[in-house]
Parts: C-alpha cells; structure tokens; sequence
C-alpha cells in the first residue's frame, strides 16, 4: 500500500522480531517436544514415546492430577458463568443507561482487577477471607476467580454493545415489545457472540490462574496449576510436561474460539 | 377533545434539551387518509417531532393525540403507531418473514391470522419471494420495503416515516416515491414523512408542514407551499426563487402595488404584509420571461448562462446591482442573450408574491 510504513527496511527489523520470536515460543516448543520424550530424563533425548501422557492418566500421581484437573474445571466454569453474568448486566447498564453519576467509577470499578497487581489481590482477598473466618478451600477460590474474571468478560461483551446501535430496541419497542421483551428478543441475540467471547475468555484466564489460587485455596485442595507447582517443588519430571502441553492446548483452542466467535458476531452485522 | 377527521393532534408542544428548545409550541393537525409531509433543513426539529409522536421523546410540555386520546403519557409500545426507520433498523438475526412478523406476534395476534397478514403485506411491497432471506441479504432498496411491511403489518393508526428514502440512490429513489404514494392511497392510513428533500416532499405530498429552528413556518398543500409561500424562509426552502427588494406602495385586499428596481410600478399578490415600506418580492426563475429593454418592468444586463438541459439558466444584473436568475426552456427557437446585452424582464404577475420578512 502505498503511504504506509515498510517494517522490513527499519534496521534490526529481522534481529529483534527473530529475538522476539524465541523468548516467547521457545520455551514452549522444549515443553512441548520433551513431553514425547521416551527418557526419564528432562534433558536428554531418549527417542519419541507417549510414555508420559500415560503417566499422566495412569501413573502413581494421575489420582492427584485428576482431582486438581476436576476441581479447576468446576471453579472455572462456575467462575466464569457469574463473571459473564455480572459483565453482560454491567455492560448493558453502561452502554444503554445513558449518562449516570458514577459512571467513570463504575467503570473503573469494573476493570480495577486489570490495573491492580495481581499478588496485591491475593494477599488482600486472603487476609479478607481469614479476617472474616473464611476458609472453605474450593469457595473462596471461586468468589476470587469471579471476581478477576469480571473485566475479562466484561471487554468483548462491552465490545460488541458498543457496536450495536440503539435502533433495534427503539424499532422492536416501536412494535409493541415492552423493554423486557425487546432485550430478550432483539439485544440479547445481537451480544451474544460477544457474550461467547467473554465467557470463554473469563474461562481460559481462571483455568490458568496460579497466583490468586495459590494465595486463597485451603489446606489440600490443588488446582491444576498449583498442583503442577507443587510437583514440579520436588524436581521436574517429564510428566510436568506432558500436563502442561495439554494445558497449553486447551488454552490455545478456548482463546481461538473466543476470537472466532467474536469475529463471526462483528461479520453478521 | 375528538375531532372528526383528525389522525393526530399535536398541540403546542414544547421540547427543550437542557437550555437548548427543539420545539417551540408546535401545533398540528394530520388528518386521516393523508399523506402528511414535514419538511425543513436539518436540526430543524422534524425528526424529534416523528420521534415525539412515536414516543421515542418526551415532550417538555404540550400534548399529542391520536383520534383524541392522548399519547404523551403512554409508552411507545402502547401507541398504535409504527415507524419507518431511517436506517430501516431490520433485526439482522431475524428473516424477513421474523421481521414483519414482529410486531403482530407482540400485538398478540395468534400465528395463523399472523402468517395471512405477512404474506399479504409481503405481498403489497412485492418481496414475496424474499420472506425467507436474512436482511443482510437484501439490497437497499429491499431493505427499505421490508421495513416498509413491519410497520405497516399490524395495521397502525399512522405510519411514522423518518426520511426512509434517503439511503437509496436517486434512480431508486424516484421509483419508490410513486410506490409509496401507492400504497399510502391502498393502505388509506394516514402517512407522516419526515424529509429535507423539497422534491419528496412536492411529489408525493397531500400538505405539507415546513419546519425551521423548531417552527413550523407555513402548513398546506404542495401547491400552494411553492406558489404562495408566506414568508422568505419558505420562499427560499422550497425551490429556487428570487428575492427582489423592493417599496410597498400599498396592500389592498391582498393585492399589493410596489415599487421594482428601476423605479416601475408592480401589481402582485401579498402574504400578509401591510406595511408600506421597504419589502420582498420572490419571483420563481421560471416564471419570468424576458422582452426588450423598453417593454420589461424590469431592465437587466445579461452577465452569463448555465446549461442545465432541460433548460437554460440565464444569470442577470439589475441596475441596483442585485443579481437574477431566470430559468428559459431549452427549446430550439430559444435564442440566448449573450453576456453584456441588455434586455428587458417580464415577471407574471399573479406567480409574484410580496413576502414578510
């Protein structure tokens, strides 16, 4: 095009992308490759093998990683189920309320957990937690996935509002819907890619949570992530990495389909 | 307060948006079976009317009624109006059938009596064979008439417009006009159109309400609006006029006498000017013909033409220096004057108005 800005000829254009490049995806792509190690080694290769994913299902610490993988499936989905609840009923109000008093607050509100760090919110939600006597591992951690979930459902959903113009409602309200009815029947259907795209994102980011989990859960209660921390205390076996390939897998599939669903949505209108 | 005859009523209603009045005491009556048009240039407060009677705004004061019952505290999925949105504002997940349907299953009529009622009114904008597609499917022109066929499914008491046609490109346009001037006299309910196209607003009007910074400036048929415009703003909206200043002499009955550039006494129609004094004559550039210099009760020099097809503009000068334009059909024993010629102008009386300010 012309006018716009060749990268290839800036100097060290190629150096720093290539640098770029191997920070981030090397490390994974030596996971990814020694989790088919057939060596009990993580450093030598010992020839291509399925040995460690068997390990994970079948192996003498398969119970543990069972337990943890159901536990974070369980606070993930219920997590990120009220994080979009919250986030669609957020982004309703804030888009179709007009201007209210407390409107930046409220937004700021909605996306603090995005600014403020996240060891910050571990140690204040589990000096809340045992302030108040609260200390029934799995629960604690749910109310604390809800809340950083919020703000990651809470951007596609707002997202996809701000995109749909308020006509739609004026027009099924011009034809004898009553607001109920024309939220139901017209804006609900039109967010929902972005409601998709919010939930599977919230989704991703509780299942991957360590920090915030590690700080709040309860005495023998894992989820995958700190019990993979916790194993990996007693020196990496290669079944860390066979987990972990997995893990990376899920992610990278929930993610896609978060960008997917939230183009599919933007393409039909 | 029922009036026979009457569709809506708005009675001097007032919108203000903080210090800002939209509305200033807007009073009108539609009646039924009519094709209502209002017409202004933007921010002119037409639109917020349509969205008044709709009920998309409220009104700051002042009442709008419907066949006599008040509307101004019903909400606007209880007013029996519909509207024709300017983005048309189909519901893109919905097909066209889902669409036209809308409103009917909402009325709450049962899904057989809805189903006869979508196919007709399908039927009537002629999309019969488009009732399964999505809108984003349709082109714009398809688009326009589905929109169309929602509102006017559940048999409103009056379609709202809001300048439906001004998406379309002008060829359509032209084609839709006649269409929908059609299916108004079909449909026999009364239309309210909002444009700030003068050609919609003549075409296809039965009255029409021009509009100016929320004032309603004059209220009649499309005739009338063009031939006897009441006051400058009108004079100049609607069509292309000339606005000569001139001396009142005096105003009989209607009929005043004035003084024209140059000094030669004029007989012309007024609109509601009794003064004496300095005034303004709006003559269309159609309606002046032009003469040699002696006989004209006007003398001009010719400072050039446009070629405009159909006809010829001629632009002149008068001797106070104001500047004319007048329209010659372009015929083939049409003979311009060239630049610098000085000629005559005849103005027809009775197409000459004597206006306000």
């Amino acid at each position: 095009m012309a006018g716009s800005t060749n990268l290839r000829r800036f100097p060290g254009f190629l150096a720093v992308t290539i640098a770029c490049l191997f920070v981030l995806y090397a490390p994974l792509i030596v996971v990814a490759v020694y989790s088919f190690n057939a060596s009990t080694s993580i450093t030598n290769w010992g020839g291509v093998s399925l040995t460690w994913y068997l390990d994970v299902f079948t192996g003498p610490e398969a119970p543990k990683f069972q337990q943890a993988a159901l536990n974070s499936l369980i606070i993930a989905v219920c997590a990120s189920v009220i994080a979009t609840i919250v986030a669609t009923l957020a982004a309703v109000a804030m888009t179709r309320a007009g201007g209210f008093r407390g409107k930046t607050l409220s937004f700021a509100l909605i996306n603090l957990p995005l600014m403020v760090p996240e060891v910050v919110t571990a140690v204040a939600s589990l000096v809340f937690f045992s302030a108040i006597g609260f200390t029934t591992g799995l629960t604690t951690i749910l109310i604390a996935h809800t809340v950083f979930c919020i703000p990651f459902a809470y951007l596609p959903i707002s997202a996809r509002m701000q995109s749909i113009p308020d006509m739609y409602e004026q027009a099924a309200m011009d034809l004898y819907a009553t607001p109920r009815e024309a939220f139901k029947l017209v804006l609900l259907p039109l967010m929902t890619p972005g409601i998709l795209s919010g939930f599977l994102l919230a989704f991703i980011i509780s299942l991957d949570d360590f920090l915030i989990t590690n700080f709040v859960k309860g005495a023998g209660i894992e989820t995958l992530p700190t019990a993979i921390f916790g194993s990996v205390k007693q020196g990496i076996k290669p079944n860390i990495m066979a987990i972990s390939t997995l893990m990376l897998v899920v992610s990278v599939v929930f993610v896609s389909l978060s960008w997917l669903v939230g183009r599919m949505g933007q393409e039909k209108t | 307060m029922t009036s026979p005859g009457i569709a809506v009523s708005v009675d001097r209603v007032v919108k203000r948006y903080g210090s800002v009045t939209a509305l200033h005491g807007v009073s009108l009556d539609i009646r039924e079976n009519e094709f209502f048009t209002l017409l202004g240039p933007s921010g002119c407060g037409k639109t917020t009317l349509l969205r008044a009677i709709a009920g998309f705004e409220d009104v700051t004061e002042g009442h709008i009624r419907l066949k006599g019952k008040d509307l101004v505290d019903q909400p606007p999925f209880k007013r029996p109006v519909n509207t024709v949105f300017q983005q048309y504002a189909l519901f893109p997940h919905m097909s066209v059938t889902e669409n036209v349907m809308f409103g009917l299953l909402r009325k709450g009529w049962n899904r057989q009596e809805a189903e006869r009622r979508v196919r007709d009114v399908l039927e009537l904008v002629q999309l019969s064979d488009f009732a399964a597609r999505k809108p984003g499917q349709l082109s714009g022109g398809q688009q326009q008439r589905v929109a169309l066929a929602r509102a006017l499914a559940p048999r409103p008491e009056v379609l709202l417009l809001d300048e439906p046609l001004s998406a379309l490109d002008l060829k359509l346009r032209q084609a839709v006009r006649m269409e929908l001037k059609a299916i108004q006299r079909e449909t026999g309910i009364a239309f309210i159109f909002v444009t700030h196209d003068q050609e919609e607003a003549l075409t296809m009007s039965d009255r029409i309400a021009v509009m100016s910074s929320g004032h309603v400036q004059q209220v009649g048929p499309p005739r009338e609006i063009y031939e006897a415009p009441i006051n400058r703003f009108v004079a100049d909206f609607i069509g292309e006029t000339n606005l000569l200043d001139v001396t009142v002499e005096s105003v009989n009955n209607g009929m005043a006498k004035v003084l024209l550039p140059g000094n030669r006494s004029f007989e012309c129609p007024a609109a509601a000017v009794d003064a004496r004094g300095p005034g303004h004559l709006s003559v269309r550039p159609e309606r002046i013909s032009i003469c040699a210099e002696a006989a004209g009760d006007l003398i001009a020099t010719v400072t050039g033409h446009t070629y405009l097809g159909t006809d010829n503009q001629l632009h002149v000068k008068l001797v106070d220096g104001e500047v004319m334009s007048i329209r010659l059909q372009n015929t083939e024993s049409t003979l311009l004057p060239k630049a610098g010629d000085v000629i005559g102008l005849n103005l027809e009386a009775d197409a000459a108005r004597l206006l306000a300010d």
